[in-house]
């Protein structure tokens, strides 16, 4: 606390502080100082109190951004300053200037444009069933059920698994001679799958894992976004007799625009940033996606290209041509949602 | 007695309509296929982390528990290493939670309620990284990390996470609404020092925001993935390091990977059974402000 000596007074106020010496308040009484001293404490407490309003702020951002320069704008400069050299792991000390030939290599490396594509396919193939699965089971929370909260709880459980667990079951899952998805498969008629080693294939069962872990994430979000919607826009639709598929179609899903924008960018910045998936799901040598490179992501190039080739150049060159995606991604995204919003 | 009389209702004029319709037995049918289908590779983990490598390489895949689970977790424990990942994993996660929370409660209360110099500069900056990958930064991360040989110590995972500018976006749009500015220059008024009115005001105005927070950042430090496959060894492991190295042929056994799995798992899901409603509010509620 303050040490306020002179308040004890009503009549005291904060302004004529502690040299009115006579008044003797019970408190004045009880702190007995020379009017100097009081005064400099005085001078020195609204000096504090000054300093206190103009620097603490600083104060309270400061601590995120040390961090945040040291761990954030640093490195990312970092990158592309290294991205301009040959750098080996073994000697990250030991700078080459090589300007841009990182990236020119990069245009001409089959094996970074066989990443972009398995990373876009990837993207889609993840991405919109997800959303499209999200949407609808939202939906269906959306209305009065029983059992609610367990439904939202348990839909909710495999984004508590890591990516690691998650894939590792899922390997076991999608084996091609002991996997239980292939004995359904065989059960029903439709034959085994090499999940592994097809392209298409292994980038559907990567696209699962994806799929598996974050649908009942977004469906929750969706919800969210659900609830918000005014019911009256329901009652005048039913009035005018919409069907339920009509007001989901024309009430629900209109509402929804901004959630679905921000969900779709969501999941389009971690399908570019696909790492962990692909990289289990192949075992041992997981980082090269596939004895064929056939589910290889940029993630998993770069991994490789840094940390079992050793050239941390390339692996920054890669990382920086990752981002520029990203703003272009991000660009597409933008404009598709100012197209939506002047067609209304 | 009187017998009572069926009285005619008077016509309901309200519609049934939007959340407030009844679902249907189809509605239930598919929730319940999809809810399976979320729980299913879970439950399986645990059933194949009770058998041994033998039924797991025959067909039919087994579908009910057998009796090796606490042999099969004892190996993974003592093999793979998961008894020091968890105890890892749990110092880092709940640093990394921890001083997310605090820092970005702390900014985030300055970028909403006080004034300052630069304050709309510093803002757009802490958006515009919300979208940078942590791809970007994993190289001189690592050169770092070499130079001050922090290799496989734990303060490498912890400290490039512990702030988030998700965190201070995210408490920043949760303060401007709740937090009544008249209670912050009342205090002022009232002569009350920054550190008393963070104490006494902020915290406690925050303190929902600030446990969302605290639980996402968890759950995301737990499972984070990247970073700490390339700044740890299996010598000093997190659960997703241990993980990742059983995945890529630690141990050949599949029962005891699926035992590891399981070990990685378990207090997360616990945290699930016993917080499940807050956290599912959190990431609702999240998703309305955000």
């Amino acid at each position: 606390m303050r040490p306020y000596t002179d308040q004890s007074g009503p009549a005291a106020s904060p302004s004529s502080g502690d040299a009115v010496p006579d008044r003797p308040t019970a408190a004045a009484v009880a702190v007995e100082r020379p009017v100097a001293a009081g005064d400099r404490r005085r001078k020195w407490r609204s000096r504090r109190y000054r300093w206190d309003t103009k620097y603490s702020p600083y104060a309270f951002v400061a601590p995120f951004f040390v961090f945040f320069a040291a761990f954030g704008v640093f490195p990312l400069l970092y990158t592309g300053w290294s991205s301009l050299h040959r750098v080996s792991l073994s000697a990250p000390n030991d700078m080459e200037w090589v300007g841009l030939h990182n990236y020119t290599r990069l245009l001409e490396d089959e094996f970074f444009w066989n990443a972009l594509r398995n990373t876009f396919t990837i993207g889609v193939l993840s991405t919109v069933p997800q959303l499209l699965m999200a949407l609808g089971i939202a939906h269906l929370l959306n209305y009065r059920l029983r059992a609610s909260a367990f439904f939202r709880v348990a839909i909710l459980t495999p984004y508590a698994t890591s990516v690691a667990a998650a894939t590792l079951v899922f390997v076991l899952l999608f084996g091609r001679d002991y996997g239980m998805i292939n004995w359904a498969l065989e059960g029903v008629g439709l034959g085994k799958v090499d999940w592994q080693s097809g392209t298409l294939s292994s980038q559907v069962a990567v696209s699962t894992i994806v799929i598996w872990r974050w649908t009942g994430y977004n469906a929750l979000i969706y919800l969210a976004a659900m609830q918000a919607v005014p019911n009256d826009l329901y009652e005048s639709a039913a009035l005018d007799g919409a069907t339920r598929w009509q007001q989901f179609l024309h009430v629900t899903i209109p509402s929804l625009r901004p959630t679905i924008l921000f969900t779709v960018v969501v999941s389009t910045i971690g399908a570019t940033q696909l790492f962990g998936e692909p990289l289990l799901f192949g075992g041992a040598g997981g980082q090269k996606g596939g004895a064929s490179h056939q589910f290889q992501t940029l993630g998993l190039y770069l991994y490789e290209q840094g940390w079992f080739n050793f050239h941390l150049g390339r692996a920054s060159a890669i990382a920086w041509a990752m981002f520029l995606i990203l703003l272009i991604v991000a660009g597409v995204h933008l404009l598709i949602a100012r197209r939506l919003r002047k067609s209304q | 007695m009187k017998p009572t009389k069926p009285t005619p209702r008077r016509p309901v004029l309200r519609v049934r309509a939007g959340r407030h319709l009844h679902g249907g037995p189809l509605t239930y049918a598919v929730l319940i296929v999809f809810t399976l289908g979320s729980l299913f590779p879970l439950v399986w983990t645990a059933i194949a982390a009770s058998r041994n490598n033998t039924r797991l390489s025959q067909t039919p895949p087994p579908f009910w528990f057998g009796g090796n689970l606490f042999r099969n977790l004892h190996t993974a424990w003592t093999d793979a290493n998961m008894g020091l990942a968890l105890l890892n994993t749990a110092v880092v996660a709940g640093t990394i939670a921890l001083g997310t929370v605090l820092f970005s409660t702390l900014a985030g209360f300055a970028f909403a309620k006080l004034r300052f110099r630069f304050k709309n500069v510093l803002m757009l900056l802490v958006v515009a990284t919300m979208m940078v990958p942590p791809q970007l930064s994993v190289v001189p991360l690592f050169m770092t990390v070499a130079e001050l040989q922090w290799t496989d110590q734990l303060q490498a995972v912890i400290l490039p996470t512990l702030v988030s500018a998700f965190g201070v976006f995210f408490m920043r749009q949760y303060l401007v609404q709740a937090l009544p500015s008249e209670l912050v220059e009342a205090a002022r008024v009232d002569g009350a020092s920054s550190l008393r009115i963070i104490w006494h005001i902020v915290f406690p105005a925050a303190r929902p925001a600030m446990a969302v927070l605290g639980m996402l950042t968890f759950v995301a430090a737990w499972n984070d993935f990247f970073w700490p496959i390339i700044a740890l060894t299996q010598d000093n492991p997190t659960v997703q390091v241990a993980l990742a190295n059983l995945g890529q042929g630690f141990v050949p056994d599949q029962s005891v990977i699926m035992a590891g799995a399981l070990l990685g798992t378990l207090p997360l899901l616990l945290a699930f059974v016993l917080f499940g409603r807050q956290i599912v509010g959190g990431i609702m509620q999240g998703a309305v402000k955000g």
